[in-house]
């Protein structure tokens, strides 16, 4: 195959791959577009492979082989409620790639590179690596604290900014020093640092924040990429990669917009600094049972259910899904309000619910849904706290004032399934617990729920 | 500890204290439960349902207030009653302590605790034990259904076969406990209903119960100390009353709920405004007790006046609907019980340090301690009066629209005129090839972006499996160099080459399961 024809391939994956991301508007149009994509790798891989510059070497068909099938097995195993930690490992290979990539291109250079076209080349290196290698520990790091293996809690180290900027300084100086050829150790150094900068620069985020980091990586995954293709002088890498890279990036301001949060002060770690004393909460937050609530949702006519982290925590999923047919047989109107940042991943509640076979047309934005508490007769929050918090539109103190919130207080009556009086990850006392209107379900979101079931019948 | 509740002796009180359902709910806090016989019948409950709820029966009072610890009631106890408690006796009930001072200093001088029903502050936290708040409901439901008694005509409109009917319309003054619940009732037969109030901050209350807010344009804010109002300066009356002169020869039913504690009602629909009401016109009162509202009013009566409007002054209204008053007050003294017994072990703790328990005892160990240190919160979440800015105007808000569009237009330019200078640095220096790569990457960045915004945000997850499966075409990458004479480059793009295989399948694979989920109802 000649070159332009391998171009010519090429240009149709860019294209096919634009299609596949933009499918993504509606449900129904999503199924095909992944074809589109398949197809667009399909190509671009054959095509390369076929292509003059692969000749087809021992290594080569084994290892497609054996990774195909890790990662057939990898997507048949996984749950929903892990998909945040599979996301996260499958960003961190990327960047593995990319370093790899990278280095293999130190040690092997495209011959008669001079003058700028190498200091250029050089550059890519550099810059490849360096965002390679952070994708990678930075993943790492954040797989291990979604999949629970590592401390969800942000590390703090004293002075870590200080420590940030020293490791970038470095960077940057060894890659000036680099490109004046002072060794490949420099190269091997500034990748050394990087890694650990990409570890520290995720361990001091947690909690509620995930759903940002796991977003950035995916966004840096992306710019990797790129910055491999720079390097290798290929336009479907560069297309592909800053796609990817747009992609993960408009996922983390959508997200840092629904917490009202700077997304430096995101990636840096920490809460804003909180400019007085906040509010004093007063009330007392009333307990009630699974019979009242039982009663009270037979009654209700319209439902509007708030998912959160603790409802993958708890597995509840299908049992909320079952009391949603069970109330809709009824006549009655269930629907789900989605916060941009519940889960750990941004869209995770959707998947969550469409797993326990949810209707998707009932599963709202906040946006949509928002002017509808006021005629709603009851609300039902599972494992949510800090994105039902009224402190944040009420309270200028807190720490989340301005965070878009669901606003569940103005409906006629609100049941929180919690594990127990305990705040939220952002440790903010909740005020909608105390409002006249709350009753607090204790005890866990899935056991709580099948008692209702089994309280309401079918 | 026995917790007694004796036949009440007021004339045609027909409430009671104790219900089945709150002896159970009180046998669980380890007391136990004693009526004298009878006590029940008028709310609709016969001894026999007590005693399958496991209360004893005592003959006589007298009996009763021997065999009790607590003597729990509706009323205020009369001369006989107080001289029946004894130090080791505590007594809840209604009291009305700043009116009954005799009585107070009796109760207070057999040194039995007293705990006054009417007393108990209005906070969220006692409000399960609000008994004011839970008699005013009712009084507020009964208001409206003896109005529809005494009135002529439907509250709804219709149209008939037998020609139209207009809606009644319902004038609510007061909107406390008793005038939301009137404000409910009469939205729910059908009515158009206005209401008013001197606080300004119950506005959206009203609002949200279906009712027109009546809107006096006057600086003045009416809200007192603990949720109540305060009396009104006469400049106020003079524009509520012109507002008031307005509204009567339009209004079928006026009820008035206005109260201001500690003193007598205020008069606020003196007898010119009853002449101006159409005839057969209702007028409830429910401040008939304190003197009533209404210039005209007999309080225990209906009176009928000349131009044919009818005043209603009955004062008993939840005893009017004893069964549901009965079930709400002694669910009231339960929540009182359950405060009062915080171990759950059957042993009262009257804890002065408690500001609700504190605020409702009237007399403790032979003093007397009313009145309460003053309530410190307010009822109603009254804005702390910041210095909230100006309302800008829509000029001043044109402005400042046009301000800002001028300055995201300047920050773009701006970024454009920076990134050109940059281009064209870097065009200087850097190879062509280079150059054209940048254009590709800057193209599709945009692209990217723009089909981003699109996708919807309930697909957020699998966009991240997709970008996830497609960000593994940096398998090229790796297999342009798997091939090369070092043996480690080998190696390691070898390695790549297989965890972006991974990526590749994992990441398609994991998004077309979770896409099959997404099914529509």
């Amino acid at each position: 195959m000649s070159v332009n024809f391998v171009t010519a391939i090429y240009i149709a994956s860019s294209v096919l791959f634009i299609l596949a991301l933009g499918g993504l508007s509606n449900q129904e149009k999503a199924k095909r577009a992944v074809w589109y994509g398949i197809i667009g790798m399909a190509l671009a891989i054959a095509g390369t492979i076929l292509g003059p510059n692969v000749t087809i070497s021992t290594w080569l068909l084994p290892m497609l082989g054996i990774g195909a099938i890790i990662g057939a097995i990898v997507a048949m195993r996984v749950e929903m409620t892990g998909m945040p930690q599979l996301v996260a490992a499958l960003h961190s290979f990327v960047g593995l790639a990319a370093v790899f990539i990278g280095l293999n291109s130190d040690m092997d250079p495209p011959a008669g590179l001079m003058g700028a076209e190498l200091i250029i080349h050089e550059v890519e290196i550099f810059v490849g690596v360096f965002i390679g290698a952070i994708t990678f520990t930075g993943s790492v790091i954040a797989y291990g604290k979604l999949s629970g293996i590592l401390n969800g809690k942000p590390l703090t180290l004293p002075g870590r900014h200080a420590l940030n900027l020293i490791m970038v300084l470095a960077c940057i100086g060894l890659g000036a020093m680099y490109v004046n050829h002072a060794g490949p150790w420099t190269l091997w150094a500034m990748t050394a640092i990087a890694f650990i900068f990409g570890a520290h620069l995720v361990l001091a985020i947690g909690g509620a924040d995930m759903p940002v980091v796991v977003s950035m990586l995916n966004s840096y995954s992306g710019w990797a990429a790129a910055a491999t293709g720079f390097l290798l002088g290929n336009d479907l890498l560069i297309v592909t990669g800053a796609l990817v890279g747009a992609s993960g990036a408009i996922l983390s301001y959508i997200m840092c917009r629904a917490m009202n949060r700077n997304f430096l002060s995101v990636i840096l770690g920490g809460w804003g600094t909180s400019t007085g004393p906040q509010m004093e909460v007063e009330g007392e937050m009333i307990a009630t049972d699974v019979a009242s609530v039982a009663s009270d949702i037979s009654e209700a006519s319209s439902v509007i259910i708030v998912p959160g982290y603790g409802m993958a925590v708890a597995q509840a999923q299908s049992a909320v899904s079952e009391l949603t047919r069970r109330l809709r047989d009824r006549g009655k109107s269930v629907r789900f309000a989605i916060h941009p940042v519940a889960g750990r991943l941004p869209g995770h509640m959707n998947v969550l619910l469409a797993e326990a076979k949810v209707p998707y047309d009932i599963v709202l934005e906040m946006d949509e849904i928002n002017e509808d508490f006021n005629d709603t007769d009851i609300v039902i929050i599972l494992g949510a706290n800090d994105i039902v918090n009224p402190a944040a539109q009420e309270d200028p103190n807190s720490p989340i004032a301005g965070m878009p919130v669901l606003e569940v207080w103005k409906a006629r009556q609100v049941i929180i399934s919690k594990r127990g009086q305990g705040r939220g990850y952002s440790g903010i006392e909740n005020p909608l617990f105390f409002k006249d209107n709350s009753r607090m379900l204790y005890g866990d979101a899935k056991s709580s729920l099948d008692q209702i079931l089994a309280e309401i019948g079918s | 500890m026995k917790i007694g509740a004796p036949v009440e002796s007021a004339a045609d009180e027909a409430r009671v204290a104790l219900t089945p359902d709150s002896a159970r709910q009180l046998a669980k806090l380890g007391h136990s439960c004693i009526i004298q016989k009878g006590a029940g019948k008028a709310a609709g409950f016969s001894d026999d349902t007590y005693k399958e709820a496991g209360v004893e029966i005592a003959a006589t009072a007298a009996a009763l207030f021997k065999a009790a610890d607590v003597i729990i009631k509706v009323q205020r106890p009369n001369d006989a009653e107080l001289k029946r408690l004894s130090a080791d006796k505590t007594l809840i009930s209604f009291f009305w302590p700043g009116q009954n001072e005799k009585a107070l200093k009796a109760v207070a001088s057999t040194g039995a605790s007293a705990i006054a029903m009417d007393m108990v502050p209005r906070i969220s936290r006692a409000q399960k034990m609000d008994a004011l708040s839970s008699m005013a409901n009712i009084a507020g439901y009964r208001a409206v259904i003896e109005a529809s008694n005494n009135f002529g005509r439907f509250f709804t409109g219709q149209i008939t076969a037998a020609g139209k009917v207009p809606p009644a319309k319902v004038l609510v003054i007061g909107a406390g406990v008793a005038g939301l619940a009137a404000i409910g009732t009469a939205q729910s037969l059908g009515a158009i209903v206005r209401a008013f109030d001197v606080r300004p901050e119950v506005a959206e209350q009203i609002e949200s119960m279906g009712a027109e807010f009546l809107m006096l344009e006057f600086d003045e804010d009416g809200s007192g100390d603990g949720g109540y109002a305060k009396p009104a300066s006469p400049e106020f009356i003079e524009k509520e009353m012109a507002l008031f002169r307005e509204q009567a020869p339009e209004i079928d039913i006026v009820i008035t709920t206005a109260l201001i504690p500690g003193r007598p009602a205020p008069k606020l629909w003196p007898a010119e405004m009853v002449k101006l009401m159409k005839p057969g016109s209702v007028i409830i009162d429910l401040a008939a007790e304190q003197g009533g509202n209404c210039d005209l009013t007999v309080a225990h009566k209906i009176i009928e006046t000349d131009n044919g409007v009818k005043i209603v002054g009955y004062t008993d209204f939840p005893s009017r609907m004893s069964a549901q008053s009965s079930t709400l007050y002694a669910t009231n003294i339960r929540h009182m019980l359950d405060d009062l017994t915080p171990e759950k072990d059957g042993v009262l703790n009257v804890n002065m340090d408690d500001d609700v328990i504190r605020g409702a005892t009237i007399a403790h160990q032979g003093d007397v301690t009313f009145p309460p240190p003053p309530p410190k919160i307010q009822a109603i979440g009254k804005q702390a009066s910041a210095p909230t800015a100006p309302e800008p105007t829509a000029q001043e808000k044109a402005a400042a629209a046009l301000a800002a569009e001028r300055a995201s237009g300047r920050r773009q330019v701006g970024l454009l005129v920076a990134g050109g200078l940059f281009m064209a640095l870097l065009g200087g220096y850097a190879p062509a090839a280079f150059m054209q790569h940048l254009i590709v990457f800057a193209l599709s960045c945009f692209v990217g972006f723009q089909v981003i915004w699109n996708v919807s945000h309930a697909l957020h997850t699998p966009l991240m499996a997709i970008t996830n499966a497609i960000s593994g075409i940096i398998i090229i990458g790796a297999l342009l160099q798997i091939d090369s004479p070092t043996g480690i480059v080998g190696i390691l793009a070898a390695v790549s080459v297989l965890i972006a295989t991974i990526n590749i399948v994992g990441g398609f694979m994991v998004t077309r399961r979770m896409l099959a989920m997404f099914q529509k109802s």
